[in-house]
C-alpha cells in the first residue's frame, strides 16, 4: 500500500513541510547543489545549439496549435491507433482510467506488473489502486523503486529521489534488499538494484508506461528514458498499458525532431535521453492498449489564463533553476508535481488542497527563462494567487496581513505612519516578532538592520521645502 | 453507448467547447535530407546549416562521423572502425573475452543459434553480447536507431549485458530534424528505438552510472560498405 497515494482535503502546508527538509542541512545542501548542476548543464547544452530560441518559439507554437485542435488531433491519433491494432481506451479521470486499468489485467489474469515512471498514473493514485485489487504494481525505474521501497511520492519528475542522500537510500536497501548498511557507493546499491529487479522484470505479466508524445499522424507514442526500463516494459511482456494525458498530443513526426532536441537538453543537459522509445503495433501474440485521460485537463484549456500550461513537456528545467524548489525539496511541495509547474498544476485539480502553493515562490521569473516550450509560469503563478484570493481562500494569516496592507497602501498618512511605527517596531523586538519561529519567513533569514529614518521622513527634512 | 463511448463523446465534446478561440497554425519544422534509394542508405551529402554553427561540429562537405563518434561518447557508448566485416567476430571475442553466450543478428557475423521471431523474450535473458545492425544514426545525439526488424527479437536489445551495433557512416545524418524529417516510416514497426548511448541512471546523488536497467555497455562498429 502506498501511504502517499491516501487522499486528504486537508490543505496542504509546505511551510512546515519545507521546515523539516531544511531542519538537515545536509539535506538542503547536497540538494540545491545538485539541482542547480542540472540547471548549468542546461544553459551549457543551450548554448550549443545555435537557434535555441527559435526552437523553443517553434516547440511552444507546435504545441499551441495542437491544443488550440486538440479534438481534431484526438480523432486522427485514435483512428491510426485503432487501424493499427492497439485497443484505444478514454477516460474522463482518474477513478475511470484507474477501472480501465484494472479490468484490462482483470481480464488477462495479470498479477504481477512492471511500471515506467508516468507521471499520469502517479496523479490517477493507479499503484495503490490497483494493489488494493491484489495486483503486484513495481516500478522499473531506479529512482521512482527508491520512492516506492520509500513510501513517499517522487520529488521530481526527472529523478524522483534526488531529494534523498545516498546514506539514506544505503539503509533503505540494507532494509529491503539486504545489502550491506555501511556501503553507500552508489555503484553497489545500482547493481544491487539491477540484481533485484532483473528476475521481477522478467517475470512481469504486463507492463505500464506513461507516454511523452502521441504523434497524431502515425497514431503511436514515445518514452524517454535513460535507464531503458519503458523498453523492458514494452518488448518483455506480453501485455502493454499506456497512459497518455490528453495533451501529450503532437501532430507529426517532424515535430518529434523539435521537442527531443529541447527535451533532454533541458533536463538533464543531455543531447538526447539514453533511450527514446517508439511503439506503434502490437507483435503478433501481442496486445497493446492506449488510454486516452482527460482529468481536468478539459478544464485547463477552456481557461484563458491557465491553457498555456498545457504544454508542459515535463522536463523539469523550471523546478532545477526555482530557488524555493531548490531548498525546499520537492516533497515539500505535497502534490504530484512539485516545484514551479506543481505550482501551476496542482490547484487545477483542486484549489482549496493546493491553495499554499502559489505562495511558495519567489515571483523570480526564473522558471519562465528556461522553459522549453514557454509557459508563462511566473504571470501563471501570479495569477493563481489571484484566483485564490478572490474566491476568499487565502490562509488567514495571509488574509490578515494583506487585508492591513491594503488599507494602509491606500492612505498616504496612515502608510507613513505605518512605516515609522514599523521601523519602531523593528528596532525594538527583533528577536521576538521578526526571528519568530511561528514566521516562516524570517527562519533563514536576518530581518535587515532598521534605517534610522524612513525615506519620507528624510524627503521631508532634505527636500521638503522644494 | 457504453461507458467507453460515453466517456469518449464527453471528453471530446469538453475539448471541443474548451478549445481557445485564437488558432494558431502549426510551423513549418526546417527539415533537410537526401535519400539515395539505390544504395540503400540516407547518404546525407547536404547542406549543414543546422549544426554547422556547433563547436567543433563538422562543416559542409566534412565527414559526419567524428562528430558522431565524439557525442556518443560523451552519452558513455564507444566507438570502433572496422575495415571488413570478417574482422567482427573477432573483434567481438576481444572486447567480451568472458561472454558465454553471443547472440548475433547480422549477417557477417553467423551465429550458431540463430533468432526467429518466434523466440521467447525471456529465453534472452542470459545473452552477454548481442551485434546487431542499424540503419541510421543521428550525430549531434551520438544515437543509433533499432527496430523489430534489426533486432529480430525487440528484447534483445535491452536484456543483453552488452551491445554491438554495425552502422555505416553513410547512415549518419546530422540531426533529429532530418531523421524526423520522413526518412523513418514510424508507424510501419511495432517497436523502434533511438539508442543514445548505453543504460544509464543518476538517480543516486546524481552520480552517472552505465547499466541500471538495460545494457552495461554500448559500441558502435563503423564499417563503410
Ligand atoms: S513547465 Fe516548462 S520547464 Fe517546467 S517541466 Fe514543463 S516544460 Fe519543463
Amino acid at each position: 500500500m502506498n501511504l502517499f497515494n491516501v487522499l486528504t482535503d486537508r490543505p496542504v502546508d509546505p511551510e512546515s513541510a519545507a521546515a523539516k527538509f531544511i531542519a538537515d542541512t545536509k539535506h538542503e545542501e547536497t540538494h540545491d547543489r545538485l539541482v542547480w548542476g542540472m540547471r548549468m548543464h542546461r544553459d551549457e547544452a543551450a548554448r550549443q545549439i545555435p537557434g535555441w530560441e527559435e526552437l523553443r518559439e517553434l516547440a511552444s507554437q507546435i504545441k499551441e496549435h495542437t491544443l488550440t485542435h486538440l479534438d481534431q488531433y484526438l480523432e486522427q491519433f485514435e483512428q491510426n491507433a485503432i487501424a493499427h491494432g492497439v485497443h484505444v481506451h478514454w477516460a474522463l479521470d482518474a477513478a475511470e482510467h484507474n477501472d480501465i486499468v484494472l479490468s484490462i489485467f482483470q481480464k488477462h489474469n495479470v498479477k504481477r506488473v512492471i511500471k515506467s515512471k508516468s507521471m499520469l498514473q502517479e496523479e490517477c493514485g493507479m499503484a495503490a489502486a490497483l494493489e488494493t485489487q491484489g495486483i503486484e504494481v513495481r516500478e522499473s525505474d531506479l529512482g521512482e523503486r527508491i520512492q516506492q521501497l520509500a513510501h513517499e511520492r517522487p520529488s521530481h519528475i526527472v529523478v524522483p529521489a534526488i531529494h534523498q542522500l545516498r546514506t539514506d537510500v544505503a539503509a533503505l536497501f540494507a532494509k529491503n534488499l539486504a545489502t550491506d548498511e555501511q556501503n553507500s557507493d552508489p555503484h553497489y546499491l545500482t547493481e544491487a538494484m539491477r540484481n533485484d529487479a532483473r528476475p521481477a522484470l522478467l517475470h512481469a505479466d504486463a507492463g505500464m508506461t506513461g507516454a511523452n508524445f502521441a504523434i497524431a499522424e502515425t497514431g503511436g507514442i514515445v518514452i524517454c528514458t535513460n535507464e531503458g526500463n519503458a523498453d523492458i516494459g514494452v518488448t518483455v511482456p506480453d501485455l502493454q498499458v499506456c497512459s497518455i494525458g490528453i495533451e501529450k498530443l503532437v501532430p507529426r513526426s517532424a515535430d518529434l525532431g523539435v521537442m527531443l532536441r529541447l527535451l533532454s537538453r533541458s533536463a538533464l543537459g543531455t543531447p538526447m535521453t539514453q533511450y527514446t522509445t517508439h511503439l506503434h503495433r502490437p507483435r503478433p501474440g501481442t496486445r497493446i492498449h492506449f488510454i486516452l485521460v482527460d482529468n481536468k485537463r478539459s478544464d485547463r484549456l477552456a481557461s484563458p489564463d491557465f491553457w498555456h500550461a498545457l504544454k508542459c513537456i515535463r522536463c523539469g528545467a523550471c523546478m532545477n533553476t526555482c530557488p524555493v524548489y531548490r531548498r525546499s525539496g520537492g516533497l515539500s511541495y505535497q502534490a504530484t508535481y512539485s516545484g514551479p509547474i506543481g505550482v501551476i498544476l496542482d490547484p487545477g485539480f483542486d484549489h482549496t488542497k493546493y491553495r499554499e502553493l502559489p505562495y511558495h515562490s519567489t515571483l523570480c521569473g526564473s522558471c519562465s527563462e528556461v522553459c522549453p516550450v514557454r509557459i508563462d509560469i511566473a504571470d501563471q503563478i501570479y495569477k493563481w494567487r489571484r484566483v485564490i484570493a478572490d474566491e476568499g481562500l487565502l490562509p488567514l494569516a495571509k488574509r490578515a496581513g494583506m487585508a492591513v496592507m491594503g488599507e494602509t497602501l491606500s492612505h498616504t498618512e496612515a502608510f507613513h505612519g505605518a512605516e515609522a511605527v514599523a521601523i519602531k517596531a523593528i528596532e525594538q523586538l527583533p528577536g521576538v516578532v521578526f526571528n519568530n519561529p511561528l514566521n516562516p519567513w524570517t527562519k533563514h533569514r536576518d530581518m535587515p538592520n532598521p534605517p534610522k529614518q524612513t525615506f519620507h521622513q528624510w524627503y521631508q527634512k532634505n527636500r521638503g521645502s522644494e | 453507448m457504453n461507458p467507453q463511448q460515453i466517456a469518449r463523446t464527453t471528453i471530446l465534446n469538453a475539448v471541443r467547447k474548451a478549445l481557445p478561440t485564437q488558432k494558431i497554425d502549426l510551423p513549418a519544422v526546417p527539415v533537410e535530407q537526401k535519400h539515395l534509394g539505390a544504395t540503400g542508405g540516407f547518404g546525407y551529402r547536404g547542406n549543414l546549416s543546422s549544426l554547422e554553427k556547433i563547436e567543433g561540429a563538422p562543416q559542409p562537405g566534412e565527414s559526419l562521423t567524428p562528430y558522431f563518434e565524439r557525442q556518443l561518447a560523451r552519452m558513455g557508448g564507444r566507438s570502433l572502425t572496422i575495415n571488413t566485416a570478417a574482422e567482427i567476430p573477432d573483434k567481438v571475442r576481444e572486447l567480451f573475452p568472458a561472454a558465454r553466450r553471443i547472440c548475433s543478428v547480422i549477417p557477417e557475423m553467423s551465429d550458431a543459434k540463430p533468432l526467429s521471431q518466434a523466440t521467447s523474450s525471456r529465453s534472452l535473458a542470459d545473452v552477454d553480447v548481442a551485434v546487431v545492425r542499424s540503419h541510421l544514426g543521428v550525430a549531434e545525439a551520438g544515437a543509433v536507431w533499432l527496430t523489430d526488424l534489426d533486432l529480430i527479437v525487440p528484447a534483445l536489445g535491452v536484456l543483453t549485458q552488452h551491445l554491438v551495433v554495425l552502422l555505416d557512416p553513410k547512415d549518419i545524418v546530422p540531426t533529429l530534424h532530418e531523421a524526423y524529417g520522413g526518412i523513418i516510416p514510424f508507424d510501419k514497426y511495432p517497436y523502434g528505438v533511438f539508442m543514445a548511448g548505453p543504460s544509464a541512471t543518476g538517480d543516486i546523488e546524481g552520480v552517472i552510472i552505465h547499466g541500471a536497467q538495460g545494457a552495461r555497455t554500448l559500441t558502435v562498429f563503423l564499417l563503410a560498405t
